[in-house]
């Protein structure tokens, strides 16, 4: 049901947003922008990367693939942190489309985390020499990915929409908390086990701008496809909400195929 | 272009990169069409939200 | 409060009468261990070195078992809903079975360790230190598990499920449990850091434990 909502100046971005359907009206507005300047700085970023950006001292080219497994590795991040807040919305302040954020935000951040992966999987055989090594960031973003799936897993062994909704969003908020425990713990483990791997934190200059695009492009495009996916969940609950209405009045009228006489 | 000795990783890790992100935007575009499909065929067949009805029934 | 320890006191009993859960436990515990070995060679330097590890993660598996049930019988059969319906907090309710499950299974599983490090070789002046760990971890495997078990109360593969939302959860309790086998529980210094993080761990989940179980409940007895 639409309510009319007055706009009062103190209205935070949020409320205003609230409304499903101006939520519509106005992603389908934003959305083309955001995918548009993403797939620019994207382009642009990857033009940097492939002509303009230099070899690395130590790794040589292979310092290529930095510029797409940090942001993915950053993206995997962001995108729990979008779970959290919307579940930490939905559980306190009941809004409306928390849910269909947190819904929509789980497996566009799991993508995330698969390519970072996968990425600091590759990077890591020619830099290493094995495919997988245990070091402190790829074993919390293994397990990132694993509190990924269990929020996918979770949402999907509950039928009833509004229970999943708020137990998968109690997991949510469970495992933000103990996030950066699980992460405090891997990196004083892999200290223990292993001296640094030398991974250096300082970019040269040279290198900083083509990553900062590339993490800002990337960036955006989850944003947009963050807004698509809320887009395609507010269209399915409609559509099941409109055929249960649908069903519900044939069930309960059968009668009503003849229209009634004046 | 000459990626150096392990030029294969690094195609490697933009082609995996490229092909989930292409996957993923197509399933979500794929999604919204047959939503909106459904939607469009519901409301052509006259099923209007409690909202959108004119006339109690 | 006295609910709380009625209410303990009733989960213990049945517990106790219903040997079959513990039993399970203990016996999953001691054929996960004997199997290891099975699968890694008889080689006992090699397993007196890895033994920490190997009983720390067969009692994550055992205990994980047994926590499916935690909620599950008494929502069964109604019980549940007419405690939730009670004076007593759910938030208490919650804490009061995950500390039944630390006191009737939790704990007889670290019990049963020592027997086991003899099958694996571990070294005599390791006992102390993982029973210790053991010890000091049990109340987070028990209250972390619970809130899997209330989120996972009417799913259908519901074990399987409780393991994969779980076992990340008790990473750094198996992190720090492990690592305070390797530096002596207690030292000249006091506990060790590991001991004392190991501690914390568990100190927070037996808050964040019953609030996120009895939030869960709320929403499965909807």
């Amino acid at each position: 049901m639409t309510h009319m909502q007055t706009q009062t100046p103190t209205q935070t971005l949020t409320q205003r947003l609230a409304n499903p359907t101006r939520f519509m009206d106005l992603s389908a507005r934003i959305m083309p922008w955001l995918a548009g300047i993403a797939a620019a700085m994207i382009t642009y970023a990857m033009y940097q990367v492939f002509f303009v950006a230099p070899a690395d001292y130590q790794q040589g080219e292979t310092v290529k693939i930095m510029y797409i497994h940090v942001p993915a590795a950053w993206l995997a991040m962001m995108g729990y942190g979008i779970v959290a807040v919307s579940s930490f919305g939905l559980l306190v302040f009941r809004h409306p489309l928390a849910d269909v954020s947190a819904k929509a935000a789980a497996p566009i951040g799991a993508a995330f985390t698969f390519l970072a992966l996968i990425t600091g999987s590759l990077w890591g055989k020619p830099m290493w020499g094995t495919y997988w090594v245990w070091d402190a960031r790829l074993t919390s973003v293994l397990i990132l990915l694993f509190l990924y799936i269990g929020l996918i897993a979770l949402r999907n062994s509950v039928e009833e929409e509004n229970a999943a909704a708020k137990l998968t969003a109690i997991l949510g908020l469970v495992g933000v908390a103990i996030l950066p425990i699980i992460k405090f713990s891997v990196e004083w483990w892999n200290t223990l086990h292993q001296p640094s791997t030398g991974f250096t934190q300082t970019v040269d200059p040279s290198m900083r701008t083509p990553l900062l695009i590339s993490a800002l492009g990337f960036t955006l495009l989850f944003l947009a496809m963050h807004m698509k996916a809320m887009r395609n969940e507010i269209l399915r609950r409609r559509v099941k909400s409109l055929t249960l209405t649908h069903v519900e009045r044939a069930q309960s009228a059968p009668h009503t195929a003849v229209p009634e006489a004046r | 272009m000459d990626l150096g000795p392990h030029a294969p990783f690094i195609w490697a890790s933009y082609g995996i990169f490229t092909v989930v992100l292409a996957a993923l935007i197509a399933w979500l575009l794929m999604d919204g069409k047959r939503q909106a499909t459904a939607l469009a065929d519901l409301e052509a067949r006259g099923v209007k939200r409690a909202s959108q009805r004119t006339s109690p029934v | 409060m006295s609910g709380f320890w009625t209410l303990l006191k009733r989960d213990i009993s049945l517990a106790l009468r219903d040997g079959g859960a513990l039993g399970t436990a203990l016996g999953f515990y001691l054929v996960v261990v004997s199997l290891l070995p099975l699968g890694l060679g008889p080689d006992l330097n090699l397993l007196s070195r890895i033994a920490p590890g190997i009983l720390w993660i067969s009692l994550l598996l055992a205990a994980l078992l047994s926590l499916g049930r935690i909620f599950e019988a008494d929502y069964e059969d109604g019980s549940l809903e007419a405690i939730a319906a009670g004076p007593l907090p759910l938030e208490l309710v919650a804490a009061a079975k995950a500390l039944a499950h630390v006191l009737t299974t939790g704990v007889p599983l670290v019990l049963m360790t020592p027997i086991l490090g003899l099958l694996l070789n571990l070294d005599i002046a390791a006992y102390p230190a993982l029973l210790g760990s053991m010890l000091a971890g049990v109340p987070a495997i028990s209250f972390l598990g619970s809130i899997g078990a209330a989120l996972t109360l009417k799913a259908r593969r519901g074990g399987l499920l409780l393991a994969v939302l779980v076992l990340p959860l008790y990473v750094p309790t198996l992190i720090f449990g492990i690592s305070a086998v390797g530096n002596a529980v207690s030292g000249p210094q006091g506990p060790s850091s590991s001991f004392l993080i190991l501690s914390a761990v568990s100190l927070a989940a037996l808050v964040l434990g019953p609030i996120a179980s009895a939030a869960a409940l709320r929403v499965q007895m909807q």
